[in-house]
């Protein structure tokens, strides 16, 4: 079992014919994702070609089209900041029940009303933005993580940062407790999902025994986190926040991830999490082995 | 970014929110004359006497560290601004280096009768903009909000509809604004102030104080704007606000290069590929009793000129005793950052320990690129190991100095 994202998955790639798009569209299907078309406006009737040579997929104008023709039901975005938005909203007027989106540097403001479409239906999830994806390890990968540091096992992975999912997912495989499913929710100030949402799946998810959090300085959402933890989550959680060392004021790299008039600071994080019985990560090398502690193993 | 108080204005005037008349004295040259000339063409449109010679810097608190001088007549502005310019300004955002002052901006008089926070940001949580205010204007709001949360009054605007009149009057009631001439004021403002925050692509849009003068008129007696540097492909005009010395040289030098650079106080550089690692390994280093010198995120697909790029910034501070690359190739190759390590060791003759750990993507080429380029490179296998070594190597590198 997983979340999300399994071997049934139909997958469309918008913006498939850019440099970003074509490239991991290719690393998509060459790990085994169900990739059924990709749309470009203005590209429909071409055959994308995998750039490994190992496949194709049609070429659509519209994501209604898409839809029709292949039946998918997720879509990742590699449409550049500009345009993102309006992918997005694309994406969710075609009913697509998963939408990723990797686009980083979109502006809040698009997002605010992307966020507001996305509150107003139920049909679509979107991950993201600026975020590495979702993957399913074995089954299928939708985003730009490398694939194979992934092992198919029992620990969920949901993190803010892309390459801090890597760290906690190389650990897990080199422990042999390997993933279900490992998300990447993105650090912008808006996102698509977040925490509880994924917390809320995993709960659900049989096969998850356990469960990797990964915050940073910035916002809340680790604290709301922690609070619906102590409620509601009966699985074991490790947990790590990054930027303990960071200055206040100072925007670390991701929108999101600034402490400013001492709010979001990781200390608070670490002290909500704990307070919820997550077992925090002293340093982020640690992480698979607090989770391999907590599991008993 | 930020962009400075009367550059704020101007972008208020143009929604139509009010301001002091008010006049940018912009270079040193005759800074004293250029302000007297200021004041007096102020004092003849207003006929007040009085005008705010305002240091402007890109940092809040200029108020109580002295950058805003409240004099009378032109030959007091002239001494103000002497004073002013080219001073160095040490406020609570500023740091202990504080920051010089190197624009002016002298601006009309008022009396006012009382002073108000207001601010537009965007509440991550609720997922809308909030426009939150205090009738305690003028100071920290920040303190406010901890001991005084009741004074604080918010409303949080939906993007598909917009502030509405039971928002303004909400906030108006909560202020106690008076009389029609004020509500009138305080709606107009707000509700331009609204529409400003989304058109500009801000994060924070924010006056402290909003005065109410005695002749009931609402002004922004200040003006602070920090725009959402995502929405810059869409403001070409952003080029023009921005005030290169307000951001320190290395910094803007890595960010031409794509590179995401923070100077720190410590003596370990750190070159990272993303931004979550980047600051977790900051935090390591410091786990292991180091102090970082730099957040350095080189991003997802950064070529060897980059990588090179970055090591001569991180090289630029005079502290730094070692460096530590850590690099979990995801769409990067771990063969292509050794490469560029290689690279980068040899034309810029490094002379402090390195520690490079590599994960990911094509890391067995990467760690044989590093063994076999015969430079004194310390490999390590995790992120801890790799902190823990390079805190080792730097102090005792530090010890020998």
């Amino acid at each position: 079992m997983s979340i999300l994202v399994d071997k049934n998955t139909k997958l469309i790639v918008q913006g498939i014919t850019g440099s970003a798009g074509t490239f991991h569209a290719g690393q998509c299907q060459d790990y085994g994702t169900q990739l059924v078309a990709g749309v470009t406006p203005g590209r429909g009737g071409q055959t994308w070609q995998n750039p490994s040579g190992k496949g194709s997929a049609p070429v659509y104008d519209t994501v209604r089209e898409a839809k029709e023709k292949t039946d998918c039901n997720a879509s990742v975005i590699f449409v550049p900041p500009p345009f993102a938005a309006d992918a997005i909203l694309e994406a969710i007027d075609a009913e697509i029940e998963l939408v990723v989106v990797i686009t980083e540097g979109i502006p809040v403001v698009d997002m605010l009303k992307v966020r507001r479409v996305l509150d107003s239906q139920s049909v679509t999830r979107v991950i993201g933005p600026n975020c590495p994806g979702v993957i399913t390890p074995d089954e299928c990968k939708i985003g730009i993580m490398p694939g194979h540091i992934h092992q198919k096992g029992n620990v969920g992975v949901v993190s803010k940062s892309g390459t801090l999912t890597y760290e906690a997912v190389g650990q897990l495989t080199a422990l042999g407790l390997g993933q279900t499913t490992a998300v990447g929710i993105g650090g912008d100030p808006i996102n698509g999902t977040g925490f509880i949402e994924m917390l809320e799946m995993f709960q659900a998810d049989d096969a998850t025994e356990g469960v990797i959090l990964i915050g940073e300085i910035g916002g809340a959402a680790e604290e709301e986190a922690a609070a619906w933890i102590k409620d509601n989550f009966t699985k074991p959680v490790a947990g790590f926040i990054a930027g303990r060392t960071a200055p206040p004021g100072k925007r670390m790299g991701h929108a999101g991830a600034i402490v400013s008039g001492g709010k979001g600071t990781a200390a608070a994080k670490i002290e909500a999490l704990e307070d919820a019985g997550v077992k925090v990560a002293p340093t982020p090398s640690d992480m698979g082995t607090t989770m391999k502690s907590l599991l008993g193993g | 970014m930020n962009i400075h108080e009367y550059q704020a204005k101007e972008i208020f005037r143009r929604h139509g929110i009010p301001t002091p008349q008010g006049i940018p004295v912009l270079d040193k040259d005759g800074v004293g004359a250029k302000a007297a000339e200021a004041a007096k063409k102020l004092i003849d449109e207003t006929g007040n006497q009085v005008v705010v010679v305002k240091a402007q810097i890109h940092a809040g608190g200029r108020g109580k560290a002295g950058g805003v001088k409240v004099v009378k007549g032109p030959d007091a502005a002239k001494a103000a601004a002497e004073e002013l310019m080219g001073k160095t300004l040490v406020t609570p955002q500023t740091g202990a280096e504080g920051k010089l002052v190197q624009r002016l901006y002298v601006e009309q008089g008022l009396d006012i009768a009382r002073e108000i926070y207001l601010a537009v940001t965007i509440d991550r949580e609720k997922k809308k903009p909030v426009i939150m205010c205090s009738s305690e204007g003028g100071v920290e709001i920040e303190e406010v909000a901890e001991k005084h949360p009741e004074k604080i009054f918010k409303v949080w605007v939906d993007p598909a509809v917009g502030l509405m009149p039971y928002q303004v009057r909400q906030l108006a009631f909560g202020l106690g604004l008076e009389g029609k001439e004020q509500m009138k004021g305080f709606s107009k403002l707000l509700t331009n102030l609204s529409k400003l925050f989304i058109a500009e692509d801000c994060s924070i849009a924010e006056i402290n104080p909003l005065v109410v003068t005695k002749d009931d008129q609402v002004v922004a007696l200040d003006a602070k704007i920090n725009f959402d540097s995502n929405g810059a492909f869409r403001h070409k005009e952003w080029a023009e606000l921005e005030d290169a010395s307000e951001t320190a040289a290395t910094e803007r030098e890595a960010g031409e290069a794509g590179l995401s650079f923070i100077q720190l106080d410590g003596n370990i550089g750190c070159l990272v590929n993303g931004a979550g690692l980047a600051m977790s390994t900051m935090d390591t280093i410091q786990h292991f009793g180091g102090q970082p010198a730099n957040f350095l995120d080189v991003g997802g697909g950064a070529t060897q000129e980059a990588v090179t790029k970055a090591f001569t910034i991180i090289l630029q501070s005079k502290e730094v005793q070692g460096i530590f690359v850590n690099i979990f190739g995801g769409i990067m190759k771990c063969d292509i950052i050794a490469n560029g390590v290689v690279e980068a060791t040899k034309k810029l003759g490094l002379e402090v320990p390195l520690v490079v750990r590599l994960a990911g993507t094509n890391v067995e080429k990467g760690k044989e690129i590093l063994a076999n380029s015969g430079l004194d490179i310390t490999p390590a296998d995790t992120m801890a190991e790799g902190a823990k070594k390079i805190v080792e190597l730097a102090a005792a590198r530090a010890a020998k100095a």
